[in-house]
């Protein structure tokens, strides 16, 4: 509690913006480009972009939306992040098995 | 005991005469996590659906990579430059915070057209939400999207007028910061969509 008061919302710099917009352009550059060129198979490409897109989030919550475990006030939204993430995981990933499971034994 | 413990963290926070600010922002990302929770469910509906296209269009044959990537440019680069509106703020540079905002509202207005351009092309060749439940799930999902940024761009001009009228008041950076959280959130949305609907559509 005392040093509660004493930290303000993390306002980030010129420079953290600048790094996450650096990763982001990369991070968005490389799916794109392995799409429209179609250098490579189905099944890598596929594995990649879901890849790159899980780290580019990652980086937009670091330095765009700072979210931390270092401050209280980026523990607070760090955690209740991950509780909605975890609900987010079990809306999409079991309605997607369900429905797949059902389409395949109607096969 | 709840109570107690809520009435003494009230006072401690009155009596450093505690700045309201960091809770709103904090009750604005709570709700964000709500949005979150809308969008999972209508990821999820398009996740199940993509397939089902009536012997119609499915995204390979729509989805035009090179517009979808400079829509993906446009938000990328608004997020950046609300990040150097956000840094004006803190400093009190209204001159500053106000360009900044104005580059970020045209970049999120031109990727408003985009889309609405988008919509009408794919309308007017009978590939509308009524064609397929593929169709259907693209336009509830992107138009989500799509309705979410034009909220924030309403959001910004409201923002834009209040500072140029009344300066920095007590409470500007608090909004600001909140739709901040709000726009940020948006282009986290739209890797998804991208990621999701586009690239893995044209695959």
């Amino acid at each position: 509690m005392s040093d509660h008061s004493s930290e303000a919302h993390s306002h980030g710099s010129v420079k953290s913006y600048l790094t996450g917009f650096i990763w982001s352009v990369i991070l968005t550059g490389i799916p794109f480009w392995m799409v429209m060129t179609e250098a490579f198979d189905k099944g890598p490409t596929y594995i990649t972009i879901i890849l790159l897109a899980i780290v580019q989030i990652f980086v937009h919550l670091k330095y765009f939306l700072h979210l931390n475990f270092s401050t209280d006030q980026g523990k607070l939204d760090a955690y209740s992040f991950l509780f909605a993430l975890m609900i987010i995981v079990m809306v999409v990933a079991l309605s997607v098995w369900i429905i797949f499971a059902s389409n395949a034994m109607m096969m | 005991m709840s109570t107690t413990h809520m009435n003494t963290h009230d006072a401690h926070d009155e009596h450093h005469d505690h700045d309201p600010a960091p809770h709103n922002v904090f009750g604005f990302w709570l709700y964000l996590m709500t949005d979150c929770l809308l969008f999972a469910t209508i990821f999820a509906t398009y996740a199940v659906l993509f397939m089902n296209t009536a012997g119609g269009v499915s995204g390979k044959d729509i989805f035009e990579l090179d517009f979808v990537l400079v829509e993906t440019a446009l938000l990328l680069i608004s997020s950046i430059t609300y990040g150097f509106s956000m840094i004006c703020a803190h400093k009190k540079d209204k001159k500053g915070t106000l360009s900044w905002l104005s580059v970020t509202f045209l970049l999120g207005a031109g990727f408003i057209a985009m889309e609405i351009y988008e919509f009408h092309h794919l309308i007017v060749h009978g590939n509308g939400p009524q064609a397929s439940a593929f169709l259907s799930a693209f336009f509830t999902l992107v138009g989500t999207h799509g309705l979410h940024v034009t909220a924030g761009l309403i959001w910004m001009a409201i923002l834009m007028i209040e500072l140029i009228v009344s300066g920095f008041g007590s409470r500007t950076v608090t909004r600001l910061s909140c739709l901040s959280l709000f726009w940020h959130f948006l282009d986290v949305i739209w890797i998804c969509v991208f990621t999701v609907v586009y690239l893995m559509g044209a695959i």
